[in-house]
């Protein structure tokens, strides 16, 4: 049975879960709802959960298990010397799936029955031509033992996948059974419910958790990967960045974080000024009409995808910087230099530079500024020595 | 009273007298210093407003004529002898000519239709006419025969690519000169370009197959589309709003309603906020080691995708459904309990109906940035060239797709200068798809906000 069938059966057992519980709970009072200690509904979503939750999170299990035990079993049935000979148990793997998943081609196309594809030996077949001709593409010629191992392979995913079946189907049934049974008028079907419901909230928000960890364990596992593969202390101190498909790469990060530093910079000669000053217009000398016209816009360049400051810095802004700037001067000939990325990196930060200032020169209390007039400062001077200040921590 | 006491009061020594109207030199300093500083704010206004016009005339400029398209056209014989050799118009036997056999019955039809014209330039040998068509042409023509095999053997009107060259001769793209210095096209070809467009043979129009077609390589910019990129953006749209709203939701729900206040909560609270500020392309190293290394699932494909844009999006929805959450007046949930309803009543019958608004702005705006997003797809391989449609049906979110920013980073890493346009005209769907859903959001803010 496919996942998809197996969803559907769930499903229809979830429904009848809801209608059966919820007859059941009424036909307790005969009929008449006052006397449940919960709504209908909510003996009906009880029958409903007791169904779902067990035969989904079985479900769940099994699919996340059954591959990681096939694969160790099968793994370890290998004869070691095909490992040996400068190969990994990975990569023979890789192969035993891949003959797997062509006979799986091959039987759901017709072009093998079922007892051929659990047959077929390589003494008699070619089988890189009998799969080719299904359209799976082999790399090398099939040895006897993948051959053999994929064919392992095959019957233990089709008893997996039998065993799957069962499982959420009797845990379904069980669910369905227990729900039925527990149903009478003085069972707690809300409080039941609502704390399935509390769980399924946790469970929703412990997601922001799981991505972390997620995060944190990509980041480590490739990065041990890496330093496994390529000598920390090259990566660390090694002044040249030259990346090679055919091996023998200099990876020293020096160069990357130097680039990202300056470029950093300039973005941030170009953004802080602007920003600040837009921001600084915006929220004392503006007029209530021009800000609600003016932020807004200014916000757009927040909105705009990254790509298309990429494609503007290829195509408009290097090619500008080169031709205008940097050959006249004879400061170089590259359209994709340091200029070009922090200028327009520092037009993309210019929209969150100017609202965090204008949030933080709106929040400094007008009384400062009525101070600072009334002792005669004008407008810029109240500005610069008073509100500026009092703000300042907020922005750096 | 006033007068008398000023009066007697004697001018300091010292200081010269002034008037309140007549500016001393320091006011003139100070009040020019104010005038600057005014100025400074009006400039770095204009400067940003005019910077983001500039760059959006630019991606208009480049990318508007992607829309229109040079094609050729002319009466076509579908030549019997060379795509059905065997005369049976039988699919089968019909499907082992060749698209090189299509292309020369495309050539030898143009070059019959320019000499009965009387239409020719020294100097254009045959390669250069056959040159002049698209070599996609030929693929779509085979495509269409062999989907109607008694076509063979009539004559019909055909309408073709031209080449990128002839294309962006006519956009103004290609010159005179810089065909001389261009391998891919010569003068003589773009003077017979010119008579091919007075004759009427040659013209330019409205290119539906950008948006609907897939991309095409790197030697035939004129036949690349956005057909892949759209559906697969839409896929991974459809998806992130499946599984990000009901997750976000429900997080900001039990974050905001249940929520004790312990260190698991804290715990979650600092996480939300910390992933907000995570880089997007950690987001795709993520997707990489845990979705498609780890658990297995296929590259490229809109369902990692959109699994991997729902966790960069998760933040942003569960901040904005907190804040309309928030927003909701205690008093509603005062009267609930008060009328006997249970908490999850509460929060499920009256909070979350009219928090709905402010959840469904923030969804649009946390979706409308997801669609621009392309560092993350990037490293899950959807920058991939893909040339097949993902399946309509639910599989095919398993099935290899591009999204539209990957399509627009893709093609702007083409050596093709005909590519620049392509992915400038990628941009401005892209845009219209955000400025339309920003509209939307702003519209139902508008509609349904609720002042309490």
């Amino acid at each position: 049975m496919s996942v998809l069938l197996l969803l559907v059966v769930i499903a229809v057992l979830a429904v009848a879960g809801y209608v059966l519980c919820r007859q059941r709970a009424m036909a307790s009072v005969q009929g008449n709802p006052r006397g449940l200690h919960s709504l209908p509904v909510y003996y009906g979503w009880h029958g409903a959960i007791m169904v779902l939750l067990p035969a989904l999170a079985g479900l769940a299990l099994w699919l996340l298990i059954q591959p990681m035990v096939i694969e160790s079993r099968i793994s370890a049935q290998l004869p070691p010397e095909m490992v040996a000979d400068g190969s990994s148990r990975e990569l023979v793997m890789t192969d035993v799936r891949r003959v797997a998943g062509g006979l799986d081609t091959a039987v759901a196309v017709g072009a093998m029955t079922e007892q051929e594809a659990g047959m077929i030996r390589t003494e008699f077949t070619n089988v890189r031509d009998r799969l080719a001709s299904v359209g799976v593409a082999l790399g090398s010629n099939v040895s006897p033992a993948v051959l053999a191992a994929a064919q392992d392979y095959r019957v233990m995913a089709s008893y997996g996948t039998m065993g799957r079946s069962v499982l959420a189907l009797l845990l379904a049934i069980g669910g369905l059974a227990y729900a039925v049974m527990a149903t009478t008028k003085d069972f707690r079907a809300r409080n039941r419910v609502e704390s399935v419901v509390l769980g399924l909230l946790i469970a929703a928000s412990s997601i922001a958790i799981l991505t972390t960890v997620g995060i944190v364990y990509s980041m480590l596992t490739e990065t041990f990967n890496f330093f496994a593969q390529y000598p920390w202390q090259d990566f660390f101190f090694s002044l040249t960045w030259s990346p090679n498909f055919r091996g023998g790469s200099d990876l020293g990060i020096i160069p990357l974080i130097w680039g990202t530093m300056y470029i950093s910079l300039v973005s941030m000669i170009v953004s802080v000024p602007v920003g600040l000053f837009a921001a600084i217009y915006l929220a004392e000398y503006a007029s209530k009409r021009t800000r609600s016209w003016v932020k807004p816009l200014i916000e757009i360049i927040a909105g705009i995808p990254t790509v298309v400051f990429g494609l503007f810095a290829l195509v408009t802004v290097g090619p500008l910087l080169r031709d205008y700037f940097a050959e006249p001067l004879g400061l170089g000939n590259s359209g994709s230099s340091v200029m070009t990325a922090g200028l327009v990196i520092g037009i993309l930060n210019i929209p969150f530079i100017s609202s965090l200032s204008d949030d933080i020169i709106n929040s400094v209390p007008q009384s400062m500024r009525d101070g600072s007039l009334g002792l005669g400062a004008t407008k810029s001077e109240t500005i610069r020595q008073v509100v500026l200040p009092a703000a300042l921590p907020g922005p750096v | 009273m006033t007068d008398a006491t000023a009066s007697g009061m004697a001018v300091p020594a010292g200081r010269p007298k002034s008037s309140l109207l007549a500016q001393t030199a320091l006011m003139k300093k100070r009040n020019a210093s104010e005038a600057r500083f005014k100025f400074y704010g009006v400039a770095a206004i204009v400067l940003s407003l005019s910077v983001l016009a500039f760059m959006l005339w630019t991606i208009l400029n480049d990318g508007v004529s992607a829309f229109f398209q040079a094609k050729l056209s002319f009466p076509l014989e579908l030549t019997a002898e060379t795509l059905d050799p065997e005369g049976n118009r039988n699919r089968d036997e019909m499907a082992r000519v060749t698209t090189i056999g299509y292309g020369r019955v495309l050539t030898t039809a143009f070059a019959t239709e320019l000499e009965k014209r009387g239409i020719a330039v020294e100097g254009v040998s045959e390669k250069d006419i056959s040159d002049m068509i698209s070599k996609d042409a030929a693929g779509d023509l085979r495509a269409t025969v062999l989907a109607n095999p008694q076509m063979v053997g009539t004559t019909i009107d055909a309408t073709v690519l031209a080449t990128g060259r002839i294309d962006g001769y006519l956009k103004g793209r290609v010159t005179m000169e810089t065909a001389e210095r261009d391998s891919n096209v010569t003068p003589q070809q773009l003077q017979l370009a010119d008579a091919l467009r007075d004759a009427g043979i040659l013209g330019s129009s409205f290119n539906w197959d950008f948006i609907t077609s897939p991309d095409a390589s790197d030697q035939r910019p004129e036949a690349a589309g956005l057909g892949v990129a759209i559906m697969g953006s839409a896929y991974m749209m459809l998806l992130v709003l499946i599984t990000c709203v009901p997750i976000g939701v429900a997080a900001s729900i039990y974050l905001e309603e249940f929520a004790p206040k312990n260190t698991w909560t804290d715990a979650i609270e600092v996480n939300i906020s910390n992933l907000a500020a995570v880089p997007s392309i950690v987001f795709g190293i993520l997707g990489l080691a845990i979705f498609i290394n780890f658990a297995g699932m296929p590259q490229s494909s809109s369902l990692v995708g959109a699994l991997v844009l729902s966790l960069m999006t998760l933040p942003t929805i569960i901040i904005a459904t907190r804040a309309s959450i928030k927003a909701v007046p205690p008093s509603i949930r005062d009267a609930a309990l008060g009328i006997g309803a249970s908490k999850m009543q509460t929060v499920f019958h009256h909070v979350l109906p009219l928090a709905m608004p402010g959840i469904l702005t923030g969804t649009i705006l946390g979706l409308a940035s997801a669609l621009g997003e392309t560092a993350p797809l990037l490293l899950i391989g959807m920058v991939a060239f893909v040339d097949n449609y993902p399946a309509a049906s639910v599989a095919g979110v398993l099935d290899p797709a591009t999204a539209l920013p990957v399509q627009v980073y893709g093609w702007a890493q083409r050596a093709d200068p005909a590519f620049i346009e392509r992915s400038s005209g990628a941009i401005i769907i892209l845009l219209i798809f955000l400025v339309a859903m920003n509209v939307l959001a702003i519209l139902l803010r508008r509609r349904f906000e609720r002042r309490w």
